[in-house]
């Protein structure tokens, strides 16, 4: 993971420095890095998880913790397996693009981020990568970000995943909170205990929020179409094979902490099939071919979701079989558009066709996966769409409606393999481009590995699949010694419900054109979904930061002394309350003379200055109020203090002469009425701030650090001076930042002064 | 402006004032005093010469640009905070040296900081009076 992070920093500079081979080079590493998991997958299955913890904020009990089982072994192979075949692609599909480097470095860190989502047992941990891989998807989508589209869909990826992120972080620590652990595998001890709290159900909403922002579920599908502004190698990745899955990974991992019980299969399932019928239908109005792609993505995640949701073995099995199937063939279908658009000059289905002569390699590579995704045997498809129907078939009446659901959206998914994959390759030629040529070979070579697993994984199930889902439902407390997989389960309800989906998705193939041109009226309803709500909440939001803006900060600099005055006097305000003011004790007053004169001295000049006319007066009566300060210091044994109030009285008065020295001369502009406001705004904020002192005196004095500094600065700090020593020792870090915004002020001053004079104003 | 008295006295007070400026600076780690305090005198020693002879003179006495100054006093503290993540301590640990100087007593990362606070209130305080008294 690390050396994700790492050839993610080098990346763009090795891309400029290999060339046109750049895209060969990077790949590499996901490629070792898939073999090195693939090692790793016998260790797994058979002697159980491997883990390995580095502390890293211990306060917090954020640890590195790494720990591979089945279930993150599937993610791990998915993510390096198809980032190879995405990276070498994407070294090929941008070739001639400048910011090819800046790209793959994106690309890089992403999977080093989801690499740490999917090992991570630390739930804290895993919060991180999972921030992380949502704000690379926001650098991805956001690629082209010369395109106000481009940023718009990044945008709004960025905030609906960050609203679940937060929502996520809450639930991490409520979880934790009940748990009293960070750890997944300590959590999952405690499960029964977690079921029992009364927090159980705050903390599961809060999950699946985080989980159904990431893995586009209804009402947050809308971010995923979006999200294809992205080149298509990234939405290959990203958004359909890799981060869209977290959300699914979460809840499968965390299915044995929380699930199991009437509000997870109540909650989960049903919004699962209900995402599910909608991105089907949807898909099935549109002519972008990824457009079709992105809607048919959600159905899909809607489907891993409702089969997560049912929570028996066979339903999470068929989850993690469907999984990878789906990984398989749409990463593939996404890059296949790439080079058709690359290759012909269109994604529009309309104005393409009969492409397989001029195209042959991509459009075998298309029907392979798409045959995948119809769930024709003997595709990997097929077997996950029987386990799919077995386990919805298991359940009891309730599961009728999602049945039906998974019929009517896996026809769909039929007519739409069919669209993407014969439409465009078979049948009349129709194309833009004159000359529609295969890509080479770096861009044929992933898409074609990818395929071609589907396939040889359809055949040889018992191969590689079978033991990865076996420890993956292990990893999920389920009792796998039993489990087998086949691509022939004979003749029963589900094989007739496969077939029953052939039919149902063969009509509606044929019978496209007739359905769309009936019905298309009704997908105009699309603009009153969520999505509209999401642009509305953007407006309103923005309107409202306007209008703030706009009372708070109007330029002058009288109203900002107001605002700031009148909130530290609500703010102040609130915290005393009448039992603190009844317990003031007042001190005995012990008052010299001098002393006396000295408070008159202030109190008159201060008045002078409220009350006098010409402004250079009025700065030396604040001068004289600030000196008057400065003695009352001495006065009280704080010299230090004394010292410093005299020398800022001197500066801020020769400041405030320059200042004055160009303006004009003051008059009188604040009517009566705004007087006697200013003054009893003043009034309050000093009445208040003497009653606070009272409070405050009146605690008992209790202080260990004066004591503590009294005894140590010298022998610990060589000097003897407290005061001095807890400004560059003690407390250095605060007077750092203190003198960092004294460097800002002046900069601040200077630029602004500076700018005047270059627009040649002479006031 | 030109006042004899005002720049006789001048002449009389400046380096006084500077003098002044670095024994606050020097002694303040055992009595009153600091970077702080230190830094507000030199400036108004700087400032008593733009009353008494001008802008320019002020700048030449200067020599530096106050900008540069706030630049470089933030500069010392922060490499007084660094020194130590040298040594593998937090930032900001309290270095000091055993060998005593004869003026300075003792040296340490602390004596850095607090000059570099001196440098840079300085900067601060001039870049302002600078900048206003030049329209």
């Amino acid at each position: 993971m690390i050396s994700g992070f790492a050839l993610a920093v080098a990346a763009p500079w090795l891309s400029r420095i290999a060339g046109k081979h750049g895209g060969n080079l990077l790949a590499m590493l996901p490629a070792v890095l898939f073999a090195y998991f693939l090692g790793l997958v016998q260790p797994v299955t058979g002697a159980g998880p491997i883990s390995e913890i580095t502390r890293w904020v211990p306060t917090l009990g954020v640890d590195l913790s790494f720990r591979v089982d089945g279930l993150s072994l599937i993610f791990c192979l998915l993510i390096t397996g198809v980032g190879t075949a995405v990276i070498a692609y994407t070294g090929a599909y941008l070739a001639s693009h400048e910011q090819l480097g800046r790209l793959q470095a994106y690309l890089l860190a992403f999977m080093a981020s989801m690499l740490g989502l999917v090992l991570s047992d630390n739930l804290l941990a895993l919060f991180v990568f999972w921030e992380l891989t949502a704000f690379t998807s926001y650098l991805l989508i956001g690629f082209k970000h010369h395109e106000d589209k481009s940023r718009g869909s990044a945008l709004q990826a960025m905030l609906v995943n960050g609203l679940g992120g937060l929502c996520l972080l809450a639930g991490v620590i409520l979880l934790s909170n009940i748990g009293g652990n960070t750890s997944i595998v300590a959590l999952i001890g405690q499960a029964d205990a977690i079921r029992a709290h009364p927090h159980y159900l705050a903390a599961l909403l809060l999950v699946l929020m985080g989980a159904f922002t990431k893995s586009a579920q209804f009402p947050f599908h809308f971010w995923l179409p979006g999200a294809m502004a992205a080149p298509s190698p990234v939405s290959a990745y990203l958004h359909s094979a890799t981060m869209v899955k977290a959300g699914v990974y979460l809840l499968a991992r965390l299915s044995p902490v929380l699930g199991m019980t009437p509000e997870w299969v109540g909650i989960i399932a049903p919004i699962g099939a209900l995402t599910m019928l909608i991105g089907a239908v949807m898909a099935f109005f549109l002519t972008d071919l990824k457009q079709i792609l992105a809607y048919t993505t959600v159905s899909m995640l809607g489907a891993l979701v409702m089969l997560v949701g049912i929570n028996t073995q066979e339903s999470m099995a068929a989850a993690m079989v469907l999984l990878i199937v789906h990984s398989l063939y749409k990463g593939t279908l996404f890059l296949v558009t790439g080079s058709v658009e690359h290759g012909a000059g269109t994604r529009e289905i309309g104005e393409l066709g009969g492409l397989r002569r001029a195209m042959p390699l991509t459009a075998a590579i298309a029907s392979i996966a798409a045959l995948s995704m119809a769930g024709v045997p003997p595709m990997l498809g097929f077997i996950s769409k029987e386990l799919w129907y077995e386990s919805s078939l298991q359940l009891a009446l309730g599961g009728i409606p999602l049945v039906a659901a998974s019929v009517v959206a896996n026809g769909l998914g039929f007519a739409l393999a069919g669209v993407v994959a014969y439409g465009v390759f078979f049948g009349k030629p129709a194309h833009p481009d004159p000359h529609p040529h295969d890509p080479n070979f770096a861009m044929s070579a992933g898409p074609l590995l990818l395929a071609g697993l589907g396939l040889v994984a359809g055949l040889f199930p018992g191969l590689l699949i079978e033991p990865l889902t076996g420890a993956a439902l292990t990893a999920m407390a389920f009792d796998a010694s039993h489990y087998h997989l086949a691509l022939w389960h004979g003749i029963n309800p589900a094989f007739a419900l496969s077939l029953l989906t052939f039919a149902l998705g063969a009509a509606l193939y044929t019978g496209r054109e007739r359905v769309v041109a009936n019905l298309g009226r009704l997908a105009g309803m699309g603009r009153y979904g969520p999505k509209r709500l999401y642009e509305l909440s953007i407006q309103k939001s923005l309107a409202y930061a306007r209008f703030q803006t706009n009372l708070l900060q109007s330029g002058y600099l009288r109203s900002y002394v107001m605002v700031v005055v009148l909130t530290s006097v609500v703010m102040v305000g609130l915290s005393v309350t009448w039992d603190k003011v009844q317990s003031i004790v007042v001190p005995a007053l012990d008052v010299r003379l001098h002393e006396v004169l000295l408070a008159v001295v202030i109190l008159g000049a201060a008045l002078m200055m409220a009350r006098i006319g010409a402004s250079l007066a009025a700065v030396a009566a604040l001068g004289v109020v600030g000196y008057g300060v400065a003695l009352m210091f001495y006065l009280f044994s704080a010299p230090d203090l004394a010292m410093t109030q005299l020398s800022v009285e001197t500066l801020s008065v020769i400041l405030f002469v320059l200042v004055l020295r160009s303006l004009p001369e003051a008059k009188s502009l604040s009517s009566r009425s705004t007087r006697i406001r200013d003054a009893l705004v003043a009034a309050t904020a000093g009445g208040l701030m003497t009653l606070f002192l009272l409070i405050v005196l009146s605690e008992p004095f209790q202080s260990r650090l004066s004591g503590y500094f009294n005894e140590n600065s010298a022998p610990l700090a060589n000097g003897r001076n407290v005061v001095n020593v807890i400004l560059v020792d003690y407390r250095a870090f605060d007077t750092m930042g203190e003198i960092t915004v004294l460097a800002v002020a002046a900069i601040g001053v200077y630029a602004l002064l500076k700018m005047r004079k270059g627009e040649g104003g002479s006031r | 402006m030109n006042s004899l008295i005002l720049s006789t006295a001048t002449r009389l007070l400046l380096p006084l004032m500077l003098l002044y400026s670095v024994f606050l600076l020097i002694r303040g780690h055992n009595e009153p005093g600091g970077g702080f305090v230190g830094g507000l005198v030199a400036a108004s020693a700087i400032a008593l010469i733009k009353f008494s002879s001008g802008l320019e003179r002020a700048r030449a006495a200067l020599r530096f640009d106050p900008i540069t100054l706030v630049g470089t006093g933030l500069l010392f503290a922060f490499a007084s905070g660094l020194l130590p993540l040298v040594a593998g301590m937090p930032f900001l640990t309290a270095l000091w040296w055993d060998q005593k100087i004869p003026v300075l007593l003792k040296a340490g990362t602390p004596v850095l900081f607090d000059l570099g606070v001196y440098v840079l209130v300085v900067g601060v305080v001039l870049t302002m009076i600078f900048a206003l008294s030049e329209e």
